[in-house]
């Protein structure tokens, strides 16, 4: 099974990111995080995302593009990043949401994968 | 919110379905089989309690009150549902019976049986703890699923499914015999120590999560022993519990600091509790039938000591925890044993042992990576030691030990 973790934060951690200080102790946790995740053998993919004030949101209404400065949702904590795990339950993903430091200072969101809406809305790989 | 004169009504309300929450379940389930009915009655009784209490005054015999509501709502509903499992007999035996147990202090206490219906080898044993937190302490799923990190939607649909087999498959409700204690008791006892922690002997996993069932877990083990006291593990298990309690308070040190067994102050061990569990674990000691939990409370009762000595005999904890590895083996169990062995030994002797562990038991496991940590560090290889440090940071779930061990790799010196 494949479960996304969406990794929100607040605008003081991303903060923290550029803090000569903190962002030590902050990549540390993280790097060792991604590196727990790698050695058990269930890291299929993710990335972290760039500060909200970084975002543009688009929107076609009524033939016109809506183009506006920030990110879509106007709650304090912002998606800060995700992964993508594959893991034998939603018990085991918990546990590793837990894990993660994100669980300490913002939230971690745990999403199953659509299985059964993903063949209906992808192509199969033509080379 | 509750207008204010209502409150000591609903604090009766909330006091008794604390306390007697799993001895009325267990005493309107034990005829039906029928957990869940069981549940439905007492929570539309509380409910009632909550709107006829603040009005009509809190009844003398509150315990009494919600055994008779919740019992007329379960043959009112058994009456209307003509439930086919229930025969008439049966109705007629269970209101002789609610008849009969009118005064709280008579009850036979069935608590016990409950207990055992919830560890039945019929049902799965992920199952075990919670649906022992539900039925027994009326802890809800949301509750459980926090303490034991599992969905609450999910706990939910288990212990459904869980009370509808004790029903469908007609598990009975008694305490097993003679013969067949030792092995479902072993059930009990190893529900009861989940939802305590099991993780709290490990070298460093402090869990935040341990400490919300811990007092619930104790009281589990305290029904326990007051309806089994001649099983040496019972005893063993209720020690085993007061003894990590005991050092809660010194568990965390300023700004909540994680603060390892090593290095806690025993002033601020609480001194009653590990008087009790001494108690507890001389009289299991007595009965000569030793077992896993005996075991692990003697080797935190070698750590107590400290408290009257000032120091901790790590030659005698190791001989238990060998004694402990033949008996239970666990990966828990050999990491641990690794540390007391380094103790007596020297890091060497313990990276030897922690070598000796399966390697793929060990990737996600915190704790095997933590001990690596500290012995690498010891024997002045900190390249290495950084490594490990890092493995362990990157699996734990409390912020205080990630903190710890962060601070610890960033003070390695290089070669």
């Amino acid at each position: 099974m494949l479960y996304a973790l969406l990794i929100y934060e607040t605008p003081d951690d991303f903060a923290r990111r550029d803090s000569r200080v903190e962002s030590d102790a902050y990549a540390g946790a993280w790097r060792a995080y991604h590196r727990a995740l790698l050695d058990a053998g269930i890291f299929v993919g993710g990335k972290p995302l760039d500060a909200p004030e970084t975002a543009t949101t688009v929107r076609l209404r009524e033939s016109k593009t809506e183009i506006q400065d920030g990110p879509y949702s106007n709650t304090k904590e912002q998606l800060g990043g995700f992964t993508l795990l594959e893991l034998p339950s939603l018990d085991a993903a918990l546990e590793w949401a837990a894990r993660c430091p994100a669980a300490a200072y913002g939230v971690v969101e745990v999403r199953p994968i659509a299985v059964e809406m993903e063949p209906r809305v992808t192509v199969a790989n033509s080379n | 919110m509750q207008t204010r004169t209502d409150e000591p009504a609903h604090r009766a309300v909330e006091a008794v379905a604390r306390e007697s929450y799993g001895r009325l379940v267990a005493l309107l389930a034990a005829r039906t089989r029928d957990v869940a009915g069981a549940e439905d009655a007492l929570a539309d009784a509380l409910v009632a309690a909550l709107t006829t209490w603040p009005r009509d005054g809190i009844p003398k015999n509150p315990q009494g009150w919600l055994l008779t509501a919740a019992r007329n709502r379960l043959l009112d509903h058994a009456r209307h549902q003509q439930v086919h499992e229930l025969s008439t007999p049966t109705l007629k035996l269970m209101t002789r019976e609610f008849d009969e147990t009118a005064d709280p202090d008579r009850w036979p206490d069935e608590r016990l049986k409950l207990l055992f219906v919830c560890a039945h080898p019929a049902i799965d044993p992920n199952i075990h703890t919670p649906l022992m937190l539900q039925t027994v302490l009326g802890l809800d799923a949301v509750a459980i699923g926090r303490a034991l990190l599992v969905a609450p939607k999910t706990i939910g649909q288990r212990l459904v499914r869980a009370k509808t087999k004790i029903r469908q498959a007609r598990i009975a409700f008694e305490i097993p015999t003679a013969d067949q204690i030792p092995e479902r008791l072993e059930a009990v006892l190893n529900a009861i120590y989940a939802a305590y922690g099991n993780s709290w002997e490990d070298a460093s996993g402090a869990g935040q999560r341990i400490t919300e069932l811990g007092q619930e877990a104790i009281w589990l083990a305290r029904v326990l022993r007051e309806q089994i006291p001649n099983d040496p593990e019972v005893r063993g298990l209720l020690a085993l519990m007061l003894y990590c309690e005991a050092r809660r308070p010194a568990r965390r040190g300023a700004g909540g600091r994680f603060v390892p067994l090593s290095e806690q102050d025993p002033k601020d061990w609480r001194m009653p509790m590990i008087e009790e569990a001494e108690g507890e674990l001389t009289s299991a000691f007595q009965m000569q039938r030793p077992g896993r939990y005996q075991i692990e409370a003697a080797i935190q009762s070698v750590h107590a000591e400290r408290a009257h000595t000032g120091r901790t005999d790590a030659a005698a904890i190791a001989a238990f925890y060998d004694q402990l590895m033949q008996l239970a083996p666990s990966i828990g169990g050999a990491v641990a044993r690794a540390a007391a062995h380094a103790e007596v030994r020297g890091p060497e002797a313990g990276l030897t042992l922690l070598d000796q562990i399966d390697s793929q038991a060990v990737i996600s496991y915190q704790p095997y990576w933590a001990v690596r940590a500290h012995f690498l560090r010891q024997l002045g290889r900190p390249d290495a030691a950084a490594d490990a440090y890092d493995r362990a940071i990157g699996l734990s779930d409390d912020p205080a030990v990630r903190t710890f061990l962060t601070e610890h790799r960033n003070s390695l010196t290089p070669q």
